[in-house]
């Protein structure tokens, strides 16, 4: 199956505080043959969610707020169940944080689709992302 | 109103009765505790009994006799030592030996009190103990708290030691597999980026070294009598570079000598931040006054901007680590979000007090003030 073909159509929306990271993570999807939509704060994705609707999203979890792509991510789920959505952190790693995302309550309200560390390779993310398309 | 459970144990039904009814009305409170205790007691006439209630409905404070009809008061001691249980025993005994008196105390228990008591020896006692409880609960959800925010300080600084880390990473991979093209040109970008994370790392290991040496205390201060317009002066000097690049004017008001007891370096450092600040949120062309000045017993430092100003929310925010405000002014403002907050710190070690007042768009005041001898306003 020709990736660009299918992908040519979707928008993902990219939301992080990190500019560098945005732009790399930009570049690595329109190579995938996505478009993308760039925010670079909770408040700014807020906003923009209230204009568009991408086919899905990718969240940090730190910005302005510690946890930031949590309430996200119930924000834009409140809004539209059906989109896919990935939190990816940096720290998770480091600290052995790992935000209870095993633990079962904190899956019912946290509501994230996937968890994936910022260093994850470009090959393995297309993979989780492709999977997550392909759901809907 | 907290309630203490009292577990009596003992065979003589005079004494249970005694204490339930000593107790009954009698309440702990001192200044100093947040609240006020009471006490509800329940009896047991042998030391089974009393291991029943403990194990059913767990006391905080037993009195014990020694001398009971089945196991010995000595066993039900060893029993709570043995499980561990959170529970302060006093031991009440007719047979009070200095022997008995140095095994139950070996064996854990907390105090003793002889038979016949007095009501007054026994609220005294309870008393006592209810205060160390209320002391124990505190510190622990002091610990606990101290846990917290260290817990919170490290995700966060992880965080910002990583961000740059991979940044620099994902844009070596870029070039590695050449995804602008052959062209070296095409990477000047990249590079551009990666020698600015960098500088963003070094500043921010310089402000952690800072911070860790204002947290750890008294340490190596160096408390001596500083000229504070001196101090300003040379802050004033190593800033300038940065001011003269964005025609910003820095203007130091003062008349010498403004004289206090403190650490100089700490004193630059505070007046680093705050001048560096006011150039950076400052607009070109705009000015930065400080002023240095003795005002009813304090010593006032002064820095003012006509920079783009704090939103009334932000404002308490400011203050606090890795907090910097982002939005469409601050966007191309560097920053580790770390400098007000060493210089809180500093100012909170010589109690003093810092504030600011600003407008949106017009500018922003921050105002230390100092204690000379006595505290000030």
């Amino acid at each position: 199956m020709d990736h660009h073909m299918t992908n040519r159509n979707k928008t993902i929306l990219l939301v992080d505080d990190d500019q560098d990271y945005l732009f790399q993570m930009k570049t690595r999807l329109e190579s995938f043959g996505f478009s993308t939509i760039l925010a670079e704060s909770q408040k700014e994705a807020e906003e923009l969610i209230e204009r568009s609707r991408p086919d899905l999203a990718i969240l940090d979890l730190m910005m302005e707020n510690e946890d930031s792509g949590f309430i996200l991510c119930y924000k834009i789920k409140k809004k539209f169940p059906d989109l896919p959505i990935i939190i990816v952190t940096g720290v998770a790693a480091e600290t052995g944080i790992t935000f209870d995302i095993n633990d079962e309550n904190n899956r019912k309200w946290i509501k994230a689709d996937r968890f994936l560390d910022k260093g994850i390779r470009t090959e393995k993310l297309k993979e989780e992302i492709d999977k997550l398309l392909l759901k809907k | 109103m907290s309630t203490l459970k009292i577990l009596v144990i003992d065979d003589e039904p005079g004494i249970r009765s005694g204490v339930s009814r000593i107790l009954k009305n009698f309440r702990v409170d001192y200044p100093f505790m947040e609240e006020a205790f009471d006490f509800e007691t329940h009896e047991a006439s042998t030391g089974e009994a009393g291991i029943e209630i403990i194990e059913k409905n767990q006391p905080d404070i037993v009195l014990l006799d020694n001398k009971l009809p089945g196991i010995q008061g000595v066993e039900v001691l060893e029993y709570i030592r043995k499980k561990q249980l959170n529970i302060i025993v006093v031991m009440i005994t007719s047979y009070a030996s200095l022997e008995l008196a140095v095994k139950v105390t070996s064996v854990g228990a907390y105090d003793f009190i002889p038979k016949p008591f007095t009501p007054q020896e026994l609220k005294s006692s309870i008393e006592n103990i209810t205060k160390r409880l209320f002391l124990k609960k505190m510190t622990n959800k002091l610990q606990d708290t101290g846990k917290q925010i260290r817990f919170q300080f490290l995700s966060v600084l992880s965080h910002e030691l990583k961000a740059p880390l991979n940044a620099i990473e994902g844009y070596l991979r870029m070039i590695k597999e050449r995804q602008s093209g052959p062209m070296v040109e095409s990477y000047d970008f990249a590079v551009d980026r990666m020698f600015e994370r960098i500088k963003g790392m070094r500043t921010l290991i310089l402000d952690l070294l800072d911070l860790t040496r204002v947290e750890s205390g008294k340490g190596k201060r160096d408390i001596q009598e500083v000229n504070l317009l001196d101090i300003a002066r040379t802050a004033i000097d190593t800033m300038r570079p940065y001011s003269i690049q964005r025609d910003i004017s820095l203007n130091l008001n003062g008349v010498d000598p403004v004289k206090v007891n403190a650490d100089p370096e700490e004193m630059e450092i505070i007046f680093n931040n705050l001048i560096s600040n006011a150039i950076k949120y400052n607009k070109d062309g705009g000015s930065v006054n400080c002023t240095v000045r003795e005002n009813e017993h304090c010593i006032e430092i002064l820095v003012e901007d006509t920079g783009i100003g704090i939103n009334q929310e932000d404002v308490n925010k400011i203050f606090e680590d890795f907090v910097r405000i982002k939005n469409e002014k601050t966007r191309n403002i560097t920053g580790t979000g770390l400098g007000l907050a060493i210089v809180k710190k500093l100012v909170d070690n010589y109690h003093g007090k810092i504030e600011v007042t600003s407008q949106p768009d017009q500018g922003s005041k921050f105002s230390v003030r100092l204690p000379i001898d006595k505290p000030c306003l």
